[in-house]
């Protein structure tokens, strides 16, 4: 179990480390190859040779790129000292750097919004297990019927349609047109009402995509497992089919949910970009999208390993949860 | 009862139709057809048989002969969670210790269910719930009919894992089923099955997916129980073998009908259906070297949408054109008595029945 | 590479933004109309180059700000957008400041921290200022000349603060012998030898050159004073230390700013600043269209960006709340450049084939018509600097009788150029400016009529300093047509076209002279400008540089900018500037209540 534990926790830090050094590339070295001048798009409209020269000092942009990785990894366990024009500022550990564009400590901003995000993913999934799992569950005991039509109709709709038109829609019909909530955000430190009305929308946008995968998930897992031979066997016992269904078929089908779960809050707590875009939520996806358009690279580098760490944390939860539910997989 | 009723259609009525049986189990001119969109499955059509208690009955057949669907139509488990697609349509009778049963309230038959009427399935393995275990699986099943604690139903578990053969009983009990090793789940299954004391045993193919050595073992336990308990088994096989020893009554099933129907040992030393000496000679003889199927059963099963006309079975059957005038296609064939409690469907005479057998089929034997 | 095509599933994101748009549109024409009265809006243009509703101005009150965009900084040494050095006036004052006052006065300079514009010697090399009694900072201590001084010097430390405008460098050190305060060695890091504080009351530059436009930079957000006990270096620009009537309350980038009175500030001390609002607020959006509807409904009062709203809200705005709109022009021009090193455009006559064979309505069409877009540009200096002519000076004729597209013209002037069949280019355009790439489009339909097949090469719009701005990329890959916008930093010749025209500015790399003009008169005319002080000569020179530009044909103009802005019915004593490129002019905004 504990070398198992170690293997595991060995090869998430050697995936760390690959995906960091993905986006080291994809942001400043592949660009350099392509000949693109990264230093220069950092200065202002009046390009000083002598600027574009110490930018590219300060951000290190002619160190290699393993002296770069090296230098963010420092900063992450004993902090570092960044040097440039006569400035000196040391970065107290975890260091993840000061942004590029507007200078500010990465780490303090990635806390800062993480809660954000936080609360929409799971404030969402909340709303989509409780919805598309009944909503799956139940278009599988009454297959065929105009219930379940409907509802993978709805969930057919909720899957292909894209967030920011379910979004944009939410928002001209509930927050401009009726008016019933406001749909800004508001800390929920400020007013936890406001909290509610702001993240309402964002949650009902998000949880209807999700609801209707899981839903459709739910709902052919669901029929699958009523097909199993131990669910007969519960029949013969004399079960009634309400304890059939809750406690033996529900069990089975909860299995690929989790999983999916999982991923999809580990993929989520990264940053659900066009969700916190639409609703203008101030979240770490928010964050990232404008850190990619601004090639702040500091910030990038915090989202990616915070959501890496969210995905691998993620699947690490669901691979114990997984061993609760299903004894087969306890690990020995 | 001409029309094809669905259970529950008459509940709490009493049936007119018939008087009640005196058998402990009476099965009238049973009928389970599925609607289906390429036509209807007619996978039992007219099927009647009786059955006391501490008899066991063997129902052979090859897969889709109907032999599982008549099972799990006893136990009513064809209404049972049938979510959204076509109800199977059922008819006939099943009197069981006097109740019948396909025209009872559901719920009281699901009472029964477990009780008074339990089953062990083929494959232990997906027939256990892999998440919870033996011992849950089986206090599950005592105390849905027993009002005693989880201690004392826990204290029945591990009774029955004894009874049933299961070294270290109490350890065992908290085992799961991926923890058990095949023979040991079947008797797990068993057990759960006995749990309850249920008349009457129904046991769809215990021994197929085990080993031959587990095969013999597993039925040695279901025979000294069946003594012990003094229930009514029915063991469901493709395979005579498996019921050889066991059974007290035989009943060959061919496109969910019953083509022969007797004592035991009247359908092993004189069966009187080509059919039956199809099965017999493909069962596995341990005391002949060489494995001689000599009149092997050509062909696969019909389909049940269009069951051939006349005698379902002519297409395989060598001996089709031995009745005159092409009566083998055209008319069914009815049980008729080809001997004492012994029964048989079949066009050709008796005579000339008992002539192939004698001469060509039982010396290949 | 150089087409872009639809894929599927953009195609049904279109789709859906169209459904959306649609919704919008409707939803939010519950609004009602306003009718112009006290607590309505002013009108549609009230506010454009004239003070709106100034009587109804009450103190105190949240003013809040929308945007989809922060500032690149609110350092006031590295700020270069004009939505930051016009909202910089809130939280910092110069030496001389923007007069308080709509349209062309709004241009015209004021002494702010400074008694007076100051006493010029030296034939225009010594300039010498004194401050004003009562101006403090935030914390209550006086605003001294050492402060200005240092402000001005952070300019020298590009190494650490980039991004701002450095005129003042330029100006007072061209050849770059001070090496800025942070590595300035002398104990107070005052170093600056160009500049003396004989005292805390007074400042004196000393130019080593005169520069006609010496005002302008001392005007500049960049010339602000900057503690040297509180300068936070790279870091000052999420807090700067307030010497205006308000200071930073909080500010986290990219989510919200708040600005409250500075009990320091002392009206008496500032001619300027009315500070009537007890609050200013900037809340930040990532959806475009979400804040135009918040702004429709009221809940914020102005956009930050100020350059006009998005489409969808646009057309509710002018069907159902016209009243809150005004329509400047913002000081923009948007325009095609060729540059000179990629071939055929080495020949004059190549140049005209395309300005001639443009169609320029269409081209105004896709810059969003007359009213969104602009009037179509006629030459290269923007209505808003002094010595502009506007669409009188149509050399081309362009918004005349070639309004459509001369194709018999343009044809005659291939011929001329050696290319009577047409030849093959190259479009370069901004792949995240929808609009850019529209007039790309719109420009590449006209010219195929004449002969010229151009490909769009869309390029990613971050790195526009590295791939426009490098003339070797350009030669290499081609881009004999480049579509850009332009608008001054400050109203002057200088201020707009110096960057874009005089080959001293032909850089490797965030270069902006894109048509790599190498022209000696132009050259000249711009040392003659900076050098003359008379106002009406240097309008004159002005005026002879933008015709000799058009003369070189190295310019396709599309628009003369205009913008649709939203001013909410709470806004009191509101009005454009010429200063700010047409925008409001934030730093006297009022409410019309106090709540």
């Amino acid at each position: 179990m504990l070398a198992y534990l170690i293997r595991r926790l060995f090869a998430a830090a050697v995936m760390l480390v690959v995906v960091i050094l993905a986006v080291f590339c994809i942001f400043f070295v592949f660009p350099k190859w392509a000949g693109v001048d990264i230093a220069s798009s950092f200065v202002g409209k009046q390009a000083d040779p002598a600027a574009v020269e110490a930018v590219r000092a300060k951000l290190g942009l002619d160190d290699p790129v393993y002296s770069q990785v090296w230098e963010f990894f420092k900063g992450i366990f004993v902090g570092r000292t960044y040097v440039g024009g006569g400035d000196v500022t040391h970065c107290a550990a975890p260091c993840f750097g000061y942004s590029f564009r507007t200078e500010q400590a990465v780490w303090p901003v990635l806390t800062d919004r993480f809660p954000v995000t936080l609360g929409l993913a799971l404030g969402a999934a909340v709303l989509w297990l409780v919805f598309g799992v009944a909503a799956g569950v139940l278009s599988a005991l009454k297959r065929g019927s105009l219930w379940d039509r409907g509802a993978m109709v709805v969930a057919l709709a909720g899957v292909s349609l894209p967030i920011y038109f379910t979004g944009l829609l939410s928002l001209a019909i509930f927050a401009y047109g009726l008016g019933w909530i406001d749909g800004q955000y508001v800390p929920i430190g400020d007013s936890f009402s406001g909290w509610l009305g702001g993240m309402l929308l964002p949650w009902i946008t998000l949880a209807f995509l999700y609801a209707a995968m899981y839903a459709r998930i739910t709902r052919a897992t669901m029929l699958e497992v009523l097909g199993e031979d131990y669910i007969r066997t519960a029949r013969a016992k004399g079960l009634k089919e309400q304890v059939v269904i809750r406690k033996h078929a529900m069990r089975s089908t909860l299995t690929p949910i989790l999983t999916m779960l999982g991923m999809d809050l580990g993929a989520l707590i990264g940053g659900a970009i066009l969700t916190e875009t639409t609703f203008s939520l101030p979240g770490l996806g928010q964050k990232v999208l404008d850190a990619i358009k601004n090639q702040d690279l500091p910030f990038i580098l915090g989202v990616t390993l915070i959501t890496s760490l969210a995905v691998l944390i993620a699947n690490l939860v669901v691979d114990i949860l997984y061993a609760v539910i299903d004894p087969r997989v306890r690990l020995a | 009862m001409t029309e094809l009723s669905k259970s529950g259609a008459a509940v709490g009525e009493p049936t007119t139709a018939s008087p009640a049986p005196t058998a402990f189990l009476e099965v009238r001119d049973l009928k389970v057809h599925f609607p289906t969109d390429d036509g209807l499955v007619k996978s039992v059509d007219g099927l009647s048989f009786q059955l006391e208690k501490g008899k066991t009955l063997g129902i052979v057949g090859e897969s889709g002969s109907g032999k599982s669907v008549t099972s799990l139509g006893i136990l009513g488990l064809h209404t049972a969670g049938q979510y959204g697609k076509r109800k199977p349509q059922i008819s006939g009778e099943i009197w069981l210790n006097g109740t019948e049963l396909l025209s009872a309230d559901p719920d009281e038959v699901r009472k029964l269910r477990g009780r008074e009427m339990a089953m062990i399935f083929q494959d232990p393995l997906s027939a256990l719930h892999p998440y919870y275990t033996i011992g849950a699986q089986i206090v599950e099943a005592y105390r849905l009919h027993h009002d005693v604690s989880k201690k004392a139903a826990r204290r029945r578990a591990v009774e029955m894992l004894d009874r049933v053969g299961i070294p270290q009983p109490d350890k065992r009990v908290d085992n799961y089923p991926h923890e058990f090793s095949g023979g040991m789940r079947q008797r797990a299954m068993i057990a759960m099955a006995l749990v309850n004391n249920p008349e009457l045993l129904i046991a769809d193919e215990p021994t197929t997916a085990l080993d031959v050595t587990v095969q013999a073992q597993i039925l040695d336990l279901i025979r000294d129980l069946q003594k012990e308990f003094g229930s009514a088994v029915i063991i469901i096989t493709h395979d005579l073998g498996v019921v050889a020893e066991l059974a007290d009554d035989i009943l060959v099933m061919y496109a969910g009908r019953c083509v022969e129907r007797g004592p035991a040992e009247k359908v092993f030393d004189e069966p009187r259906h080509p059919y039956t000496w199809g099965l017999l000679g493909s069962m596995p003889r341990l005391d002949r070297e060489q494995q001689e199927r000599l009149i092997p059963v050509k062909g696969s099963p019909p389909s049940l949408i269009n069951v051939p006309s006349g005698c379902a079975f002519n297409p395989r059957c060598p001996y089709a054109d031995v009745p005159k005038d092409n009566v083998t296609r055209t008319v069914r064939p009815e049980l008729t008595e080809v001997g004492s409690r012994h029964w048989a469907a079949c066009h050709m005479t008796l005579e000339q029945r008992e002539r192939i057998w004698t001469e060509e089929i039982a010396p290949k034997l | 590479m150089t087409t872009q095509r639809t894929s599927g599933r953009r195609k049904q994101a279109l789709a859906a933004a169209a459904v959306v748009a649609g919704l919008l549109t409707t939803a939010a024409c519950g609004g009602g109309k306003d009718d112009g009265g006290e607590n309505g809006a002013a009108g549609f243009n009230a506010a454009n180059n004239k003070v709106a509703q100034a009587s109804l101005v009450k103190k105190g009150g949240e003013l809040k700000f929308a945007s989809t965009q922060d500032a690149d900084s609110w350092d006031t040494t590295r700020g270069y957008y004009g939505f930051m050095w016009n909202f910089s006036r809130y939280y910092s004052r110069q030496l001389l400041t923007y007069k308080a006052a709509p349209g062309a006065a709004g241009a015209e300079l004021t002494p702010d921290l400074a008694t007076d514009m100051g006493q010029v010697s030296d034939g225009g090399k010594t300039y010498t200022f004194h401050l004003r009694d009562g101006i403090t900072w935030e914390d209550g201590k006086p605003i001294t000349s050492k402060d200005i001084k240092y402000g001005i010097e952070r300019v020298w430390a590009q190494d650490v603060l980039s991004g701002g405008p450095i005129y003042l460098k330029d100006v007072l050190d061209p050849k770059g012998t001070y090496k800025g305060p942070y590595k300035d060695t002398s104990k107070d890091h005052l170093g600056l030898k160009a500049i003396d504080t004989p005292d805390d009351k007074t400042i004196v530059f000393h130019l080593p050159k005169p520069n006609s436009d010496f005002l302008q930079f001392v005007a500049l957000t960049s010339a602000s004073p900057v503690r040297q006990d509180k300068d936070t270096k790279s870091q000052y620009g999420l807090h700067p230390f307030s010497s205006g009537p308000y200071k930073f309350q909080s500010y986290s980038p990219g989510k919200s700013l708040v600005l409250v009175r500075n009990p320091n500030w002392k009206a008496s001390s500032d001619p300027v600043r009315k500070a009537y609002p007890d609050r200013i607020s900037i809340k930040f959006f990532t959806n475009a269209n979400d804040m135009d509807q918040r702004l429709l409904a009221g809940d914020y009062d102005l956009d930050l960006a100020q350059t006009g709203m998005s489409p969808q809200g646009r057309t509710t705005a002018l069907k159902s709340h016209k009243a809150n709109l005004d329509n400047p022009v913002s000081g923009y021009i948007r325009y095609a450049v060729f540059p000179q090193s990629v071939k055929p455009f080495d020949n004059i006559h190549c140049r005209k084939a395309v300005i001639y064979g443009a169609d320029h309505v269409s081209l105004q069409t896709a810059r969003g018509g007359p009213v969104a877009g602009g009037d179509i540009g006629t030459n290269m200096l923007p209505p808003s600097v002094p010595g502009a002519e506007g669409q009188s000076y149509d050399p081309y004729e362009i918004a005349g009788a070639n309004k459509n597209g001369n194709v018999a013209k343009a044809k005659e002037e291939l011929k001329a150029c050696g290319k009577p069949n047409g030849f093959s280019t190259t479009i370069a355009v901004r792949n995240n400016k929808p609009v850019e790439v529209a007039t790309a489009e719109s420009l590449q339909a006209s010219l195929k009529k004449v002969g010229i097949n151009a490909q769009i090469d869309q390029y990613d719009g971050s790195q526009t300093a590295g791939i426009i701005g490098s003339p070797s990329n350009v030669k290499k890959k081609g881009y004999g047509i480049i579509i850009m916008g332009w608008g001054p930093d400050f109203p002057s010749v200088q201020g707009y076209g110096m960057p874009l025209w005089d080959s001293k500015y032909i850089l490797q790399s965030g270069n902006n002279n894109y048509g790599l003009i190498k022209d000696k008169t132009i050259d000249g005319l711009f040392d003659q400008f900076v050098t003359t002080l008379d106002e009406s000569k240097k309008k004159q020179i002005a005026t002879e540089i933008n015709h000799k530009v058009m003369e070189g044909g190295w310019y396709l103009p599309f628009t003369f900018e205009k913008f649709i802005n939203w001013r909410s019915s709470r806004l009191a004593n509101v009005y454009t500037s010429n200063s700010y490129n047409g925008m409001y002019d934030f730093v006297n905004l009022g409410l019309k209540s106090s709540k």
